[in-house]
């Protein structure tokens, strides 16, 4: 489905900030994979993710998604196949636009824009019932401003968004983070849901170690623009977080430094 | 009494027609939320396409749609300059603006081109019905404002409509939702600017000359109307009566104008005024929201527990 091959990104080449993010990555994802992403702060997660979705060029290698290969496409041409959720809970919505605006936007992901009806009466009630299975009690708000939202559900509303057209790739970059603690879990449980249910392949980066395991058939953890450890099926459903930190230090070959500490445990 | 009667009636219908161009520097300020400087240029670039065209011995109405081409062109420049060179807005609109400047004397061969004895739309309508020079105006002003409202009103609901809308509101969610952000914001400033040289047009027809400078202060004044309307209609309001109420705040503006010039005030102090105008205006509304954003904060964040 996703084949990421010999992919670097350094940042500000050639100044004194030159960093580089992203160091000669491999990766394949299968149809159906849901992989969860840890790594300490700076690993690269974002930018890998970001990568996939064309926010900035690649430096060299090729990315190719669903048999075609994106490297050199702009963003808009690559959210064609792609959903994303982002950690900014504003990020996904449009806050001056309703809540049925912004699901008949999403509902255009991929296709085509003309000077048909930007939504019409009968999708708005095939909306209406999409975000009614969502349970957020804004089945009947379908007028009011996305703005007048709060982050949770601002944040359940991106996802349905970013999955009303089935995406080839679903990009999910530590969309609970902002969330309170009840919120997170309730958006959390229904990624899984809805990944499960429309058998999405998915690429969902957190900071939280439990979850990680939890969610997902494979885990991968990245360290300083590389991959350094991706792990599967019934190996990684019997994984625990001791485990985890083991193979951080063995890999690394650190002790637990202050970037592991930044990996919540549970 | 009737001197003043005439001349708010004058204003009314000036109101009108620049009303117009307000409501393409709206699609750019408010919907596109950048601030585009093209307008000075572009309003004369339309009064004087439309002038040389009737001069010619064009038809009037044809000599405006060429004006709104030449305007869309003039947009589209803009917008180039601002998504394929990534030049900010304000210097995009600047450099086009300017540039304008050499290419409308071209345009018209002079800095002052006059109708003559020329047929304009008021004319002929005013001969087909017999209505006054500034009652036509009115008239033709009325008629093709609700023209514009309702096509404005029709496109901004169409799916490129909803996209441009999604591009200023939240750029970074319409590219994830696969909208091209650069040809939405290139479309938005072509039609801005086709609106505000067909005003440009219009006023041509209606004062009778074309002037190469007849534009300057013209963003100034389409931003005035836009926040007058605001301040008069609030904006929570649908985006039908949001048109309308730039129509208005258009109207009120030459409404005031007109009746400070008959106060006494020089017309060299009116750019003064307008500008005073426009910055209370728009400095109005952000205390105002400011609170308001204060007061939902409180509000949000005390339900999020965050
Ligand atoms: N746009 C950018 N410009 C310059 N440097 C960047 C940019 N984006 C990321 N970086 C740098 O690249 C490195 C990787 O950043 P990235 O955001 O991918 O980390 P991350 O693994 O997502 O970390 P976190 O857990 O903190 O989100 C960091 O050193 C970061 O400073
Ligand atoms: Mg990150």
């Amino acid at each position: 489905m996703l084949k990421i091959t010999k992919v670097s990104k350094t940042f500000n080449l050639g100044t004194v900030n030159e960093k580089k993010a992203i160091d000669q990555i491999n990766l394949t994802l299968d149809e159906g994979d849901f992989v969860t992403v840890i790594g300490g702060n700076g690993a690269g997660k974002s930018t890998v993710l970001n990568l996939i979705a064309g926010v900035y060029p690649i430096d060299c290698g090729t990315i190719e998604l669903a048999g075609e290969n994106i490297s050199l496409y702009p963003e808009y041409k690559r959210s064609r196949l792609i959903g994303r959720v982002f950690q900014d809970p504003m990020m996904g919505t449009a806050a001056d636009m309703g809540i049925a605006e912004n699901l008949a936007m999403a509902n255009r992901r991929g296709k085509k824009r003309g000077l048909r009806w930007g939504i019409t009466q009968h999708e708005k009630e095939t909306l209406k019932k999409r975000l009614e299975k969502f349970d957020l009690g804004l089945e009947n708000r379908l007028d009011a401003k996305v703005g007048l939202l709060s982050g949770g559900q601002r944040q359940a509303l991106t996802l349905l968004m970013a999955t009303l057209q089935k995406p080839k790739i679903l990009l999910l970059d530590e969309h609970t983070a902002a969330l309170d603690p009840k919120t997170a879990k309730k958006v959390l449980t229904l990624t899984d849901e809805i990944i499960k249910e429309e058998n999405l392949t998915a690429f969902m980066v957190t900071h939280n170690m439990k979850d990680a395991i939890t969610y997902g058939n494979r885990l991968i953890m990245m360290n300083e623009g590389k991959i350094i450890f991706d792990i599967k099926g019934e190996e990684k459903k019997n994984l625990t977080v001791k485990d985890l930190l083991q193979k951080f230090e063995t890999a690394t070959g650190e002790e637990l430094n202050d970037d592991a500490v930044l990996l919540v445990k549970d | 009494m009737t001197g003043l009667l005439l001349s708010l009636q004058g204003a009314v219908a000036q109101g009108i027609i620049w009303g117009i161009m307000a409501l393409g520097v709206y699609i750019t300020f408010r919907i596109l939320d950048i601030a585009d400087m093209t307008v000075d240029g572009s309003f004369a670039t339309g009064g004087a396409v439309c002038a040389v065209c009737i001069v010619g011995g064009m038809n009037p109405i044809l000599a405006v749609l060429l004006a709104m081409v030449a305007g869309c062109i003039c947009g589209f420049i803009t917008g180039l300059l601002i998504t394929k060179f990534e030049i900010p807005a304000i210097l995009a609109g600047i450099l086009t603006q300017i540039g304008l400047y050499s290419i409308n004397l071209r345009i018209m061969g002079r800095s002052n081109l006059p109708l003559m004895q020329s047929d304009t739309v008021f004319k002929s309508i005013s001969e087909l019905t017999g209505l006054s020079a500034a009652q036509a105006s009115l008239v033709v002003g009325v008629l093709v404002v609700i023209l514009v409202i309702v096509v404005l009103y029709w496109f901004f609901g169409t799916e490129i409509g909803s996209a441009i809308r999604a591009t200023g509101n939240n750029e970074r969610m319409a590219s994830a939702l696969s909208v091209n952000t650069k040809t939405t914001k290139i479309i938005a400033i072509m039609i801005a600017n086709g609106l505000v040289a067909f005003s440009g047009a219009l006023v041509t027809q209606s004062q009778g000359y074309a002037d190469v400078k007849m534009g300057v202060g013209a963003i100034v004044i389409g931003l005035a109307s836009i926040v007058i309307g605001e301040v008069l209609f609030g904006n929570k309001r649908g985006f039908k009566l949001r048109l309308t109420s730039i129509v208005v705040g258009s109207i009120v503006y030459r409404v005031i104008i007109a009746i400070v010039l008959r106060m006494g005030m020089q017309t060299d102090d009116l750019k003064l005024l307008s500008a005073i105008l426009v910055g209370v205006s728009l400095a109005l509304p952000v205390m105002m929201t400011k609170r308001k954003q204060v007061n939902l904060y409180k509000k949000l964040t005390g339900k999020e527990g965050k």
